[in-house]
């Protein structure tokens, strides 16, 4: 199918882009790489009146450092978060995920931001961004504004974007020193992860002092796994342990259920990927 | 003639061009973007259609209202099926048995619809965006009916029939067996024998074929233009002679009417060997509107109306003595039609008949098959197309048969097949296998894989509990290619012949056309044809040009399925060829005052058997055009035609292993290492070979892991989408390892088997049986295809949970 018939706009400036919005109201979507809102508007799911594409505002493609921070723009492509020195140093998690989006044509394409505001519970760079405990930034008529990634999301494809704003960048403590792994699960390359684990590990005194398990396609939104985290916290690096403790990755989940998988083995594979996450990222941080 | 040519310098080593791994030239087009698809087509006037199709798998057509959309914008026409009372009934081809009930099939419905995605409308629009939203103020009113999905459930009595007036779903019925062909013994009566004889055992297994389809990566595109005196059809199909004789036997226009164009064809695997309703309809709406009408399939339309495929149910039985040697097979399938019958549907399962005996020597064979209907999609030919869920059946069988005897399961394998000395075999389903050596292949299989050191692997990880247990996967497999003996296939009532044609036409400047009644969809022909021509013409091979895929240049032919090109239409290109020295000859001895009879023909020159006087066939080609000193009476033209029937089919055969690894704790299947060692007979262009092993291999490991079509029980197409039916793509293939050995084909000159469905078919169950032999020691027993980390999880932890049981109560 064609999309129906839609109005277009490509603001320079932020300001321009959020005035639009704010005049388009509930009509108006913004368009990042296009990667997932196309085929919806393909399948006509969704019939806005007006698109605002947010390519031409340059400063949402930096990523760049600020101080104890890395800010990484909303236009920022996948390929590019996966690549980015500054990324790999500080968040290496999040250049894990984004390298596991889709295929190379659509990571060229797709942004961070609107892989965060699309707010698909499989999707691949929320739990990465819930493991580095990010802050989502965003501006609307009323100013700038931050939300923890932790409260960002609302349930499936839903967010804390207002009418009117735009989300502009995830702010991300540097974690340096920290391990991190990505493990993903899904039945062939370019498909949804079944289920997928962001785990970022901070050691102190050959023990695991701090832990963050982000799960992907485990309920309504991407979330934190609490019960292995606070299992984890504290644990001596005994492999064994780590794996036990990480299997209670899908504890409290109401996961998904379809073809590609049942709740009872989403939760049991949570787990073993936590497991495996876990102990990688251990092994990177050590 | 002043001059004739030196003779050739005999010191120079000549390379035939038959046997050269020559880079496929079509793909310098293919890979800078410069092909030309159907979609690409843009004519004067022209206008789109779009298609309403069914949301729900089962109703009656209470209230059909196009008032609204007649007068939306852009809209140029609206038709229901009623609107369109010139349309005929779409055509089946094969009517397998005198009692086949054959469906009422419209290329718009009416009335009724029998599946999601049955045709219920078509608009015509100035763009295609009005004529999409156009779509949505069509007003329908459905009633409701129930719904039947499952093929076996649709044979009980009580079953929701798809089609109330024909009674029962039940499409038809068809048997064939080892006694009334003269082949063997009475199977039932070997079963029961063996059944009350210790020294023999009966293995039944009930196995399912998933249904799949093709998921051709160009959607099916149609452009007609009504305004010439011919009517010309673009289409993406294989089959565009097959195409035009059926649009003329179907729809109200005359053969002569009508020209068919298959320009680019961006791949068919069988998808598009089909007559369409799609097709029908545009040419419909485009004669009644007089210009020039586009349709473009989405790849959701494309994944619920173009044809699937396999959905077999198959119950097997195999009696064996305790040595391993096979005494009966007995075959039962369920084949499942979906809604309607596509031009192939009812006889697919047919084909497969003829090769559940497989490389083997069976005493004793019957096979049964019912056709019913269900509320799907209807299926047809995919790569391999009934041969495929044969060797399903009987590879899968000689696996579970090893294990009830505890043999390996080369070994069980080996005390059965057919031995090098023994051909050509007479098979006891009728046909006649005309060579093969399946000791060699197997052998050379075994050596490149390393099977006694993955034997020892294996044990290890079983031993030491490995989280990660390693199964081998054996397939020996033959096809039935090169479709076909005309005679044969009247035989099986089938409605054409399987002959194919070629035209060479030769060019005064020396240069060649080669005419191919059989169309390229991505195999390569341009490139394969024309080696074979630079061969038998000795015209260099960048001096010839395929020609083919439009029945106004290449007026007759059969078309592409069945790895019949290179078998069947490169005979007939082999016997143009030849045509063409014939008649060249009289003309060089002419020229060289010779005697016909002295002349020997050697890489493109004449010449007088044991001088140097000679005459190439290019100076042939230009004194044919001037006509200036031609013998007397003989019409100035080189050019000839032939039309090959073959004797025989071809039967490529090879030995395919499997190490697949499988992820107990999550239930991952890996494959590891692919080897196969195939036997195709001579090879024309090996790298092209390799082409049709990797695509075909990677369709059949994608069949046994990765796809399957699903329905709801109402009837909903839950895998509507490429992101449900998961399709591998480049980083999901592993490197293969393959090679072949030679055992020419007796049945043609070239001695080619043909290579196009070997991979497709001998792979699923090369995966499976390597998935099972990974778990059996677990305690699983089957998985259906596909073998998905869901699947494979839940039978380890119900056999686990199984096991624990019989622990507690032990």
């Amino acid at each position: 199918m064609r999309p129906v018939d839609f109005d277009y706009t490509s603001p320079s400036t932020l300001d321009e882009a959020v005035r639009s919005l704010v005049d388009g109201g509930d009509d108006a979507t913004v368009i990042g790489g296009g990667q997932s809102l196309l085929p919806v508007l393909r399948l006509r799911m969704a019939d806005p009146d007006l698109l605002v594409d947010l390519r031409c505002v340059p400063e949402l493609r930096q990523v760049r450092e600020d101080g104890d921070h890395v800010v990484i723009g909303a236009m920022a492509s996948h390929h590019v978060v996966a690549h980015d020195p500054l990324i790999a140093a500080h968040a290496g998690v999040l250049g894990q995920a984004a390298a596991s989006v889709g295929d190379p044509q659509i990571r060229y394409r797709g942004t961070i931001g609107g892989a965060l505001a699309h707010a698909d519970p499989a999707g691949d760079i929320a739990p990465a961004v819930l493991a580095l405990d990010g802050v989502i930034e965003l501006t609307g008529p009323a100013g700038p504004r931050s939300v923890p990634a932790a409260e960002f999301f609302h349930g499936p494809f839903t967010t804390d974007v207002h009418e009117g704003e735009v989300l502009t960048a995830v702010r991300i403590a540097k974690h340096t020193g920290w391990g991190m792994r990505y493990e993903k699960f899904s039945q062939v390359a370019q498909s949804w992860a079944i289920v997928a684990v962001a785990a970022a590990v901070r050691l102190e005194g050959g023990g695991v002092a701090d832990v963050r398990l982000g799960l992907a396609n485990m309920g309504q939104t991407p979330m934190r796994a609490q019960a292995a985290e606070s299992a984890l916290t504290g644990l001596s690096l005994d492999e064994d342990a780590l794996r036990e403790a990480a299997a209670r990755a899908g504890e409290g989940t109401s996961p998904a259920v379809d073809a590609a998988g049942t709740a009872e083995y989403r939760r049991h594979l949570s787990g073993v990927l936590a497991g495996r996450a876990v102990v990688a990222a251990v092994q990177a941080a050590g | 003639m002043t001059t004739t040519s030196p003779p050739p310098d005999e010191t120079a080593e000549h390379v035939p061009e038959v046997g050269r791994a020559r880079l496929r030239r079509e793909d310098r087009r293919a890979l800078t973007g410069q092909t030309r698809w159907t979609d690409d087509m843009t004519l004067p006037g022209m206008v789109h259609l779009s298609v309403l199709r069914s949301p729900v798998a089962h109703a009656t057509i209470t209230a059909l209202d196009t008032a609204d959309a007649v007068a939306a914008p852009g809209v140029v026409g609206v038709w229901t099926g009623e609107d369109l009372p010139e349309q005929g009934a779409m055509p089946t081809a094969w009517t397998v048995s005198d009692d086949m009930r054959t469906p009422p099939y419209l290329p718009v419905s009416v009335g009724a619809v029998k599946h999601v995605g049955d045709i219920v409308a078509v608009v015509a629009a100035t763009s295609k965006t009005a004529a999409d939203d156009a779509l949505a103020l069509i007003d329908v009113d459905y009633d409701e009916l129930p719904v039947v999905i499952d093929p076996v459930a649709a044979k009980q009595e009580g079953s929701p029939l798809v089609h109330p007036d024909l009674g029962t779903n039940v499409c038809a019925t068809w048997g064939m067996d080892s006694v009334a062909l003269g082949t063997g013994g009475d199977a039932a009566a070997a079963i029961r024998e063996a059944e009350a004889d210790p020294d023999q055992v009966v293995v039944r297994r009930t196995l399912r074929q998933n249904r799949i389809t093709p998921a051709y990566i160009e959607p099916r595109s149609i452009v007609v233009d009504p305004t010439a005196e011919q009517v010309t059809m673009w289409s993406a199909t294989q089959v565009p002679h097959i195409v035009r004789i059926l649009m003329a036997m179907t729809q109200p226009i005359e053969e002569h009417e009508l020209r068919v164009v298959a320009p680019d064809v961006g791949g068919g695997f069988g998808g598009k060997l089909q007559f369409t309703r799609e097709e029908a309809l545009v040419l419909l709406v485009a004669r009644r509107l007089r210009v020039p009408c586009k349709y473009t399939e989405s790849r959701s339309e494309s994944m619920q109306s173009s044809h699937h495929a396999r959905d077999q149910v198959q119950e097997l039985t195999l009696a064996a003595r305790r040595d391993g040697t096979i005494t009966a097979l007995d075959v039962d399938l369920t084949a499942d039609m979906g809604a309607y019958l596509g031009i192939l549907t009812a006889g697919i399962p047919l084909l497969g008949g003829f090769m559940f005996n497989g490389i083997y020597r069976i005493p004793a064979y019957s096979f049964h098959c019912t056709d019913v209907f269900t509320n799907k999609t209807m299926t047809d030919a995919y790569r391999g197309a009934g041969k495929p869920e044969a060797t399903f059946g009987i590879e899968r069988m000689m696996d579970e048969l090893a294990v009830e005897l505890d043999l390996d399961p080369i070994e069980v394998r080996r005390r059965n097949w057919i031995r090098p000395e023994e051909f050509p075999y007479a098979t006891v389903a009728g046909l006649t296998y005309d060579s093969g050596n399946y000791d060699q292949a197997t052998d050379r299989a075994l050596e490149m894989f390393g099977y006694d050191g993955l034997r020892a692997e294996q044990a290890r990880r079983r031993e030491s509990g490995d989280p990660v247990q390693l199964g081998i996967g054996v397939c020996t497999f033959v096809e039935l290619s090169g479709l076909a003996p005309s005679r044969v296939l009247g035989g099986l009532n089938y409605g054409s012949g399987g002959w194919e044609h070629s035209t060479i036409r030769m060019l005064p400047t020396g240069k060649v056309e080669v005419v191919a009644g059989t169309t390229s969809h991505g195999q390569g022909h341009a490139t394969a044809f024309s080696q074979i021509v630079a061969d038998e013409l000795g015209i260099p091979y960048d001096d010839i040009i395929l020609i083919s895929g439009d029945t106004a240049s290449a007026h007759k032919g059969m078309d592409t399925y069945g790895s019949r090109s290179l078998v069947v239409g490169g005979m007939a290109i082999v016997g143009a060829a030849r045509k063409v020295v014939d008649k060249a000859k009289p003309i060089a001895a002419h020229l060289l005052e010779a005697n016909v009879d002295d002349l020997e023909f050697v890489r493109g020159r004449f010449s007088v058997k044991g001088t140097t006087s000679g005459v190439t066939i290019q100076e042939i080609m230009l004194s044919t055009w001037l006509a200036h000193d031609l013998p007397e009476g003989l019409e100035p033209n080189l050019d000839a035609d032939y039309t090959f029937d073959p004797e025989n089919f071809s039967f490529p055969t090879g030995t395919h292993l499997a190490a697949v690894e499988v992820d107990t704790q999550t239930g991952r299947v890996t494959v590891r290492d692919y080897v196969c060692v195939q036997d195709v007979g001579v090879l024309v262009n090996p790298m092209i070979v390799d082409g049709q092993v990797h695509g075909g291999l990677t369709q059949g490991i994608a069949q046994a892991l990765y796809e399957e079509i699903q329905y709801s029980d109402e009837g909903q197409l839950t895998t509507g989408t490429l992101a449900d039916y998961l399709v591998p793509a480049a980083p999901d293939v592993l490197r293969y390892r393959t090679d072949t050995t030679v055992t020419e084909a007796t049945t043609n000159t070239l001695g080619v088997k043909a290579v196009g469905e070997t991979g497709a078919t001998a792979a699923p169950p090369a995966i499976v049986n390597g998935v099972l032999d990974a778990l059996r020691p677990l305690g699983v027993t089957d998985i259906t295809m596909p073998c998905t980390p869901l699947k494979v999880w839940t039978a380890l932890h119900e056999a686990s949970a199984h096991t624990d049981e019989g622990a507690v109560t032990a």
